[in-house]
């Protein structure tokens, strides 16, 4: 890792995306998160990082509600996506992870060609009027993707039938063809070899252009490259959440150093 | 000795055997179980499977090849006058077999001593009469020959279950002797045991195919019978069925394609009802439920599986069919004349069906990996756009797998088809109408005093062929799409 380039990073100060206050989780009677308070910032990586079963899935899974789709899952506290609290009985969980994209840790396309995996999202919030403008969606998305080159060719050749690495990057394109506002990346790379992660790790870099984007990573290398802000999350606690650089280099509690020098984890 | 006792002294041997042979293997290693190759009952086990398996295979293969040895030798005795005209030897020989269960029963009695049943010099009509009066059935007069060949046959009989039981016991005691000189300390009992236990699953798997392939067979040459007997174009192009009942007529009509119209009908109309519902029941009970509800309605639903058919058969007489007739029947519009309809037997099974395709069809959508359906919410998608868009195409072969398993169910259906459908074979087109099936046809060709000879009821053996045909068919392309949506995700 080097450091140098870690300090010259650049941080501006954004708009804040997503604040989260008092945020509690609870999977029947275990308590998984506890009490994060944490503001996510706009056009900004944000990592999370934590060793095994800290609740860094489950945290990023309220951001989305996708924990609405686990039975036993309870989410108390206040998530505030641009000033509106998302678990407001107003707010429509689909319309919000329209909003809010998620990518899996393991590639999921679905049993479908490519060009539909990508078309899913578009066409169910109807985001195409007609077919050439969805085509241009789709052929949009998958150049973000940094996939189009590799596919362009076999657009209706089943997704399922790319490598994994395509895959991942075929899941990365669908997300972003809704065009979320923010894209929440669960472990994308763990099943990628060193090259499709980097190609991963560009895409992520670019996204932050126009997207506020939160990866789960278990590489410190990783969350060092790509974020800008990194939460360490231990035992369901937010121990400590700062700028990338300060976390890596210079962190004020003792826990956060001990594992990102690898004393626990 | 009866087989029952002979088998229990088997029994008996090797369970001497393994307790012998657990003993005699400890004390070869001193007593001390670490010094043996195998654990002590390992070698018990090799002893008792030594004494037990070869005297009882041998047990098995000759109560089957006795009865043709001895029946080759007497039949040798019957002379040709014996045989009269319009009979044959296997009639005579019944008879034999009759007469000399008889004396056997006789002796038991106590009506006739031993002595007079084997007396040689016996005069027929004497024993005719003694037969009768001991209760045993005698057509007619016994005549020299078949009374000498009685006595023989039950002199051979009785001298090979003897023989039988003295080979029997010998093989059990050289096994056992076999197995005990075997029992030593560094005899690899374990990997004996094991390889015996192999043998017996081969034995009983070959068992299943052979049984199979004993069907298929005996299902075959009956349709060649048939086809030798009528015309093979006829039965399958041919437009109409009609049998002479009397069996020996001569000119009936045995055309399939009215019977395989009603029972492709029938099933489609089944599939038509039980598809959609046992569909939706399924999304339902892997989607939407909860679990409390899940673990209720799955059983309920799968209680209606272990229905016998004869009862949905009482339904759709007793319950569908009054039900159907008072909506489309003369009152009002007209179609329905009768209870029995195409409907009535269709609905009947459709409900059959359900719980057959609900099940398999919620195991397939269960199959559907979570991470798909993370994947549709993640993008903002509805659990109904999910299902429709993601898991049911997801799932598709899977489920086609199981309509076509359903389907070749329908068609083999009977017995609500007897109760539900009628038995005119016709062939049309209004669905409330009374139709019949070709198991239904079978049943009915093969009750009552059919003579097996005759075109009318081997033509059961050509529809089962055709049905089971047809059947294979459809399970093998189930299997087929079912293994390959399988695969997908493994
Ligand atoms: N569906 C669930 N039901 C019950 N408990 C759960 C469930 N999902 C997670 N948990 C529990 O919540 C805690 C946090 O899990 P989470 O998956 O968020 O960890 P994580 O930080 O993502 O770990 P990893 O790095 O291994 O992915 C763990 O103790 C886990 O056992
Ligand atoms: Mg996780």
């Amino acid at each position: 890792m080097n450091d140098m380039s870690l300090l010259e990073r650049r941080v501006d100060t954004k708009d804040t995306k997503i604040s989260a206050r008092k945020v509690q989780v609870f999977y029947g009677d275990t308590h998984a998160i506890k009490d994060v308070d944490v503001d996510i910032q706009d056009k900004t990586v944000t990592a999370f990082i934590g060793p095994s079963g800290c609740g860094k899935s489950t945290f990023l899974r309220c951001l989305n509600r996708m924990n609405d789709t686990i039975d036993i899952c309870r989410v108390t506290g206040d998530i505030m996506l641009d000033g509106e609290d998302i678990y407001d009985r107003r707010v429509d969980p689909v319309q919000l992870r329209a909003k809010v994209g998620m990518v899996f840790q393991k590639p999921n396309p679905f049993p479908k060609s490519i060009y539909d995996n990508v078309a899913y999202g578009p066409k169910i919030h109807g985001l195409a009027k007609n077919k050439a403008e969805l085509d241009e969606i789709v052929e949009k998305a998958l150049r973000r993707g940094a996939i189009w080159n590799e596919v362009k060719d076999r657009l209706h050749a089943p997704g399922t039938g790319l490598s994994g690495g395509q895959q991942q990057r075929l899941c990365i394109a669908r997300a972003i063809a809704t065009e979320p506002e923010v894209l929440l990346m669960d472990e994308p790379c763990s099943a990628l070899d060193p090259i499709a992660t980097a190609q991963v790790e560009e895409l992520i870099d670019e996204l932050r252009q126009s997207y506020s984007v939160v990866i789960v990573t278990h590489s410190m290398q990783q969350a060092a490259r790509v974020s800008q802000k990194t939460a360490f999350f231990h035992l369901g606690n937010l121990v400590e959440y700062d700028d990338t650089s300060t976390i890596f280099t210079n962190p004020s509690d003792p826990r956060t150093e001990s594992y990102i020098t690898g004393r626990i984890g | 000795m009866p087989v029952l006792w002979l088998v229990l002294a088997v029994l008996g041997i090797a369970l001497v055997g393994y307790v012998l042979g657990r003993s005699l293997a400890l004390a070869s290693a001193g007593g001390e179980i670490r010094n043996l190759h195998s654990l002590p009952s390992y070698y018990g086990s090799n002893v008792a499977m030594k004494a037990a398996v070869p005297a009882l295979l041998l047990l098995v293969v000759w109560l089957i090849v006795q009865p043709f040895v001895v029946n080759g030798m007497v039949s040798g005795m019957i002379p040709e006058s014996e045989i009269s005209e319009g009979s044959n030897l296997g009639l005579v020989m019944a008879e034999v077999h009759r007469t000399s269960e008889g004396l056997s029963n006789a002796v038991a009695a106590g009506i006739i001593d031993e002595d007079t049943a084997r007396n040689p010099g016996a005069d027929p009509e004497t024993m005719t009469d003694r037969l009768k009066d001991a209760g045993q059935v005698v057509t007619s007069t016994l005549t020299a020959p078949i009374l000498a060949a009685a006595q023989r046959y039950r002199a051979l009989h009785d001298s090979g279950a003897w023989i039988m039981s003295g080979v029997v016991l010998v093989l059990a005691l050289a096994g056992l002797i076999w197995g005990l000189r075997e029992s030593q300390a560094e005899f690899r009992a374990r990997n004996t045991v094991e390889q015996g236990i192999r043998a017996l699953l081969i034995a009983a798997a070959s068992i299943a195919v052979l049984t199979t392939i004993g069907i298929v067979l005996s299902l075959i040459f009956n349709t060649i019978e048939f086809f030798r007997l009528y015309p093979a174009a006829e039965f399958f192009f041919s437009l109409n069925w009609a049998p002479s009942f009397s069996g020996r007529g001569g000119s009936s009509e045995l055309g399939i394609i009215p019977l395989l119209w009603g029972t492709l009908y029938i099933s489609f109309v089944a599939l038509v009802v039980a598809v959609p519902v046992g569909l939706f029941a399924a999304v339902y009970l892997s989607e939407y439920a909860t679990p409390k509800v899940r673990a209720i309605a799955k059983p309920l639903l799968e209680v209606l599986a272990g229905i016998p058919t004869i009862v949905y058969g009482l339904f759709a007489l007793l319950t569908i069919g009054p039900i159907l007739l008072s909506v489309f029947g003369d009152d009002t519009v007209g179609w329905m004349q009768g209870q029995r309809a195409v409907m009535t037997a269709g609905i009947a099974m459709g409900i059959m069906l359900i719980p057959f395709v609900s099940s398999l069809s919620d195991d397939i959508i269960n199959a559907v990996p979570q991470s798909l359906r993370d994947g549709s919410y993640g993008l903002g998608a509805t659990k109904s756009e999910t299902i429709k868009q993601v898991i049911l195409p997801a799932a598709l072969p899977g489920i086609v797998g199981a309509i076509l398993l359903a389907a070749s169910r329908a068609i083999g259906e009977t017995m609500i088809v007897v109760l539900g459908a009628g038995a005119a074979a016709r062939l049309s087109l209004n669905p409330f109408e009374a139709m019949t099936t070709v198991t239904a046809k079978i049943v009915s060709q093969l009750t009552g005093d059919s003579d097996f000879a005759s075109p009318e009821a081997l033509v059961a053996f050509a529809l089962g062929m055709s049905l089971f045909v047809i059947t294979l068919g459809l399970n093998v392309l189930a299997l087929y799409i079912v293994r390959k949506y399988r695969e997908q995700y493994e």
